[in-house]
């Protein structure tokens, strides 16, 4: 019999990035006991990465922006298969939500009447993105900590949850293990909210951290929730590119946002050449307004390197393939170039993005201020994940789960806009942790199974039984090459049926992996354990792949290289079956409410 | 080009543990964090080290780099002397768990002692504030801080003297400084600084601004100001009488 240890709460959440602390303030500040379980230290999950800003309708900047542009241009750019209610309810509590971190302690940069300043972003009409240098991120998570920590909640720093409990169909904790000394630990709660983020580790070449597994799909899918858009994976254009140790490391949007400009080998700004016709109207016709637009000329309209970030990826996936790219595989992203139009530019550029100053100096050994970048696409966000009621958050099958964040599916629909992940977290988590507050209230504790419990236990021990030489790292090592050459940026039907066949056979090897020494701070025995996650996700994006037989967003499929009206029409859901088998069906989207579609064809 | 590299790593726990030597094969540009997962990956799978972001985000991955307290994400293997092998261990100042991995709880216990900010009532009808870029310049300086504790974990007054449950340590009067030069908070930290952080046992070695992976000025931008602020409140005769006369 396995020991584990049993805490009790009113609500569990599990994540501590912008989601998991916005739900956990919210849930504590309804009044119940709330627990927040992360798999690294406090302050140091995936939100604290992100650079360029968070999209809110403040009109600060431009006072044409409204929620009603904010939503028409997040239905735009999710290629209108978002949940219209997730877009409008964000664009309509974003300003509100960033208007409460300024009362909670953040130090936005400042416009020159004092406010909060916003910046031009892909896919914005407006400049939206308030944003501290390119280092917003970390001025959300510290925000979030530290006036969280005041709050009440108990945090559980470095634990891993790896399944969820239930009673009948009804959530009632979770099962998981401790870094430090691998024991078990189970808990107790009335609702559960998954805030655990993305899943970039299914890829090889990505901006994602080692925690990016996939663990909240896989979790909410193995109790019994559903799983929506999972083909949409967002491939950010502007990834590092060299050297190969940094290969995937993001560069921010941001520097687009400042003027910088892509080009090929041949210095031609390539980005002019191909400007899809949904955005020709509001994208410049040439260098100087897009430069115009940049410095606030609100005559001005963007730059096409400022198109949505499926277009600029295939663009530049585009140039390497003709043989026009960089010396090391990608294109060339250029800042330095505003020399000519500004007299500080170097300090201009240091001043608006140290990060990207340092990160190439100290990494690449490259000065932004004077010689271009090498960038190329890099997997960076997934658009799908769990399938929630738009207003609670609250999964669709399991009562008592709710999902906020990057975890959980519907905002961003087949494409998410730069900035609004940030944003998304705040009003969501904001709303993950109202509703789950209201659900333990209205509910009392459910029953733990110990016979469920000793078998997860069983389950998570397996590993140290088996044969260490099946190293759990090769296996990931294989999985992610494997998802990176066939269900990657461009997709076809051969390849994605290639990868699910690749798919059976890594499951076997991945049941089994061992690994030696014992449970204590054990890595070997913790990617062992995240192969069963990383394993329904690739299964699960591949699956919707197949199923959509057109081009949209995210997914981009040669041979079916044009959007199908037809496929407007539904999302993709993902179940577990009775048999454990993955079933996918079609579920058609919900049409648009009369007022919200006069916000769109105003918006055109 | 690939090249033989040779490393010493420190193994072990809070019981025992010693220098483990592996040799791995290690690319152009690569850092310190990269060769160290290599190990893991291929030769020592149970080999603890914390990392999150690879880009100096997230100030997970601090260790001792031949002695030198670094992010391993950022320590690129040119920059170390060629030929050589080389020291990973981890910080001297918490305890140890495992391996690289060191027990920094302390830090996390300390903030929630640090009076949390408190905003003054808003400029404007609608809720908000404003405030001057230039105002805000130097709060923004605090707050790049990604909470490494390299700055904590090379202070003597920590290091050397274990003073964990008296003294704050540098990063937190970073924070402190954070929030008293921050124009919208009205709290009041500048006794506790004296009395209870004992920002006296700080003798300005500079050691902490040294290690800062941020470059953030922590001495003369945090610690000499909060000092003055003290001595302005507690030492100086003129203030002192001024505030008894006027009663603030
Ligand atoms: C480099 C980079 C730059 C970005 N820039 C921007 C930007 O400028 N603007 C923008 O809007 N978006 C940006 N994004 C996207 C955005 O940062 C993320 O989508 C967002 O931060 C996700 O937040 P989250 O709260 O959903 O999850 P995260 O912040 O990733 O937090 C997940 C949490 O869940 C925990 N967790 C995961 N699995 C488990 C488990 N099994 N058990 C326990 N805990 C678990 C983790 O430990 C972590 O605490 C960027 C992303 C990257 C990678
Ligand atoms: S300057 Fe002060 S805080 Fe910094 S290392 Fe020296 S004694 Fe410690
Ligand atoms: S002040 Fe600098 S050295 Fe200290 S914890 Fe922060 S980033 Fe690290
Ligand atoms: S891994 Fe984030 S700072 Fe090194």
């Amino acid at each position: 019999m396995a020991e584990y240890t049993t805490h009790e709460h009113d609500v569990l959440v599990i994540g501590a990035g912008g989601a998991g602390l916005r739900a956990a303030i919210e849930a504590s500040a309804a009044g119940v006991d709330v627990a927040v379980v992360c798999k690294s230290l406090l302050g140091k999950a995936h939100t604290v990465m992100a650079e360029g800003g968070m999209a809110a309708a403040m009109a600060n900047v431009d006072d044409r922006d409204s929620w009603k542009v904010h939503f028409a241009d997040t239905m735009r750019g999710g290629q209108y298969l978002n949940s219209w209610r997730m877009a409008e309810l964000h664009a309509k509590e974003a300003p509100e939500r960033v208007r409460e971190l300024e009362a909670w302690g953040a130090v936005f940069d400042r416009t020159k009447d004092g406010r909060i300043l916003q910046r031009n972003f892909g896919g914005h009409r407006y400049p939206r993105l308030a944003h501290v240098g390119d280092r917003t991120g970390l001025e959300l998570i510290r925000t979030l900590q530290d006036h969280g920590i005041h709050r009440g909640m108990k945090v559980y720093m470095e634990h891993t949850t790896v399944r969820l409990l239930k009673d009948g169909d009804r959530v009632v904790g979770a099962f998981g293990y401790d870094r430090e000394r691998g024991r078990f630990h189970v808990w107790r709660a009335k609702a559960v909210v998954l805030a655990t983020g993305g899943i970039g580790r299914a890829y090889k070449i990505t901006s994602n951290s080692w925690e990016y597994t996939g663990d909240g799909q896989s979790l909410a899918y193995h109790a019994g929730a559903e799983l929506m858009d999972m083909e949409f994976v967002q491939f950010h254009p502007t990834g590092m590119v060299w050297p190969p140790s940094v290969r995937g490391i993001l560069v921010t949007e941001g520097v687009r946002g400042e003027g910088g400009v892509l080009r090929n080998s041949e210095g031609r700004r390539f980005m002019f050449d191909d400007i899809p016709d949904n955005y020709r109207s509001s994208t410049a016709t040439d260098p100087e307004e897009g430069w115009r637009y940049v410095t606030g000329d609100k005559s001005a309209r963007r730059p096409p390197e400022l198109l949505t970030r499926d277009h600029v990826a295939r663009c530049i996936r585009r140039e390497v393939k003709a043989g026009r790219g960089s010396p090391h595989g990608g294109v060339f992203l250029d800042i330095a170039w505003i020399k000519e139009k500004i007299a500080n530019a170097p300090e201009h550029i240091k001043k608006k993005l140290p990060s990207m100053y340092h990160q190439f100096k100290a990494l690449a050994d490259i000065d932004i201020t004077v010689e271009p970048m090498e960038v190329g696409p890099t997997t960076h966000y997934v658009m799908g994940g769990v399938r929630v009621d738009p207003d609670t958050q609250m999964t669709t099958t399991v009562p008592g789960l709710f999902a906020a964040g990057e975890v959980a599916a519907g905002l961003h629909g087949a494409n998410r806009l730069g900035g609004n992940s940030l944003s998304d977290l705040i009003v969501f988590g904001k709303r993950a942790g109202e509703y789950a507050a209201k659900f333990a209230k209205e509910h009392g504790a459910g029953q733990i199974h110990d016979d469920e419990v000793q078998q997860i236990a069983r389950w998570a021990l397996a590993p140290f039984e088996r044969d260490a030489k099946n190293n759990p790292y090769t296996v990931q090592y294989e999985l992610q090459d494997l998802m990176q050459d066939n269900v990657g940026i461009v997709r076809t039907e051969a390849e994605m049926t290639h990868a699910l066949e690749g798919l059976e056979q890594l499951r076997e090897r991945a049941a089994a992996v061992g690994v030696a020494s014992h449970r204590e701070y054990n890595p070997g025995w913790h990617t062992a354990l995240d192969l069963d996650n990383l394993m329904v996700v690739s299964q699960a994006i591949t699956m919707s792949a197949i199923e959509r037989k057109e081009s949209r967003g995210g997914h981009f499929r040669d041979d079916f290289p044009d959007k199908d009206p037809a496929y407007a029409k539904f999302n993709t859901v993902l179940k577990k079956g009775p048999d454990g088998e993955m079933q996918l069906r079609r579920v058609d989207v919900i049409p648009l409410r009369d007022d919200l579609a006069q916000i769109v064809e105003d918006n055109k | 080009m690939s090249k033989k590299v040779s490393l010493r790593i420190w193994r072990g726990d809070k019981d025992s543990g010693e220098f483990k030597s592996y040799e791995t094969e290690a690319d152009d540009g690569m850092v310190v964090l990269d060769v160290v997962h290599q190990v893991q990956a291929t030769q020592a799978p149970d080999l603890a080290v914390r990392w999150n972001c690879k880009a100096g985000k997230c100030g997970s991955c601090s260790a001792e780099i031949n002695g030198m307290p670094r992010l391993m994400c950022m320590t690129r293997l040119s920059d170390l002397p060629e030929g050589e092998p080389i020291t990973v261990e981890p910080m001297m100042a918490f305890p140890i768990i495992k391996d690289l991995v060191t027990d920094v709880s302390w830090n996390f216990r300390v903030k929630q002692t640090i009076k949390p900010f408190k905003p003054r009532p808003p400029d404007a009808p609608d809720g908000t504030w404003r405030m001057d870029q230039r105002d805000v310049d130097r709060v923004q300086e605090f707050r790049k801080c990604i909470e490494c504790f390299l700055c904590q974990n090379v202070c003597h007054v920590l290091r050397d003297h274990a003073k964990h449950e008296t003294f704050i340590g540098p990063r937190f009067f970073v924070h402190t400084a954070a929030l008293e030069m921050h124009p919208l908070d009205t709290e009041d930290r500048v006794p506790a600084l004296k009395d209870d952080y004992n920002l006296g046992y700080c003798n300005i070695t500079k050691c902490c601004t040294k290690v800062c992976p941020e470059s953030i000025t922590i001495t003369d931008n945090a610690i000499i100001p909060l000092k003055e602020r003290v001595v302005d409140r507690f030492y100086d005769p003129v203030r002192r009488l001024f505030r008894v006369l006027s009663g603030s």
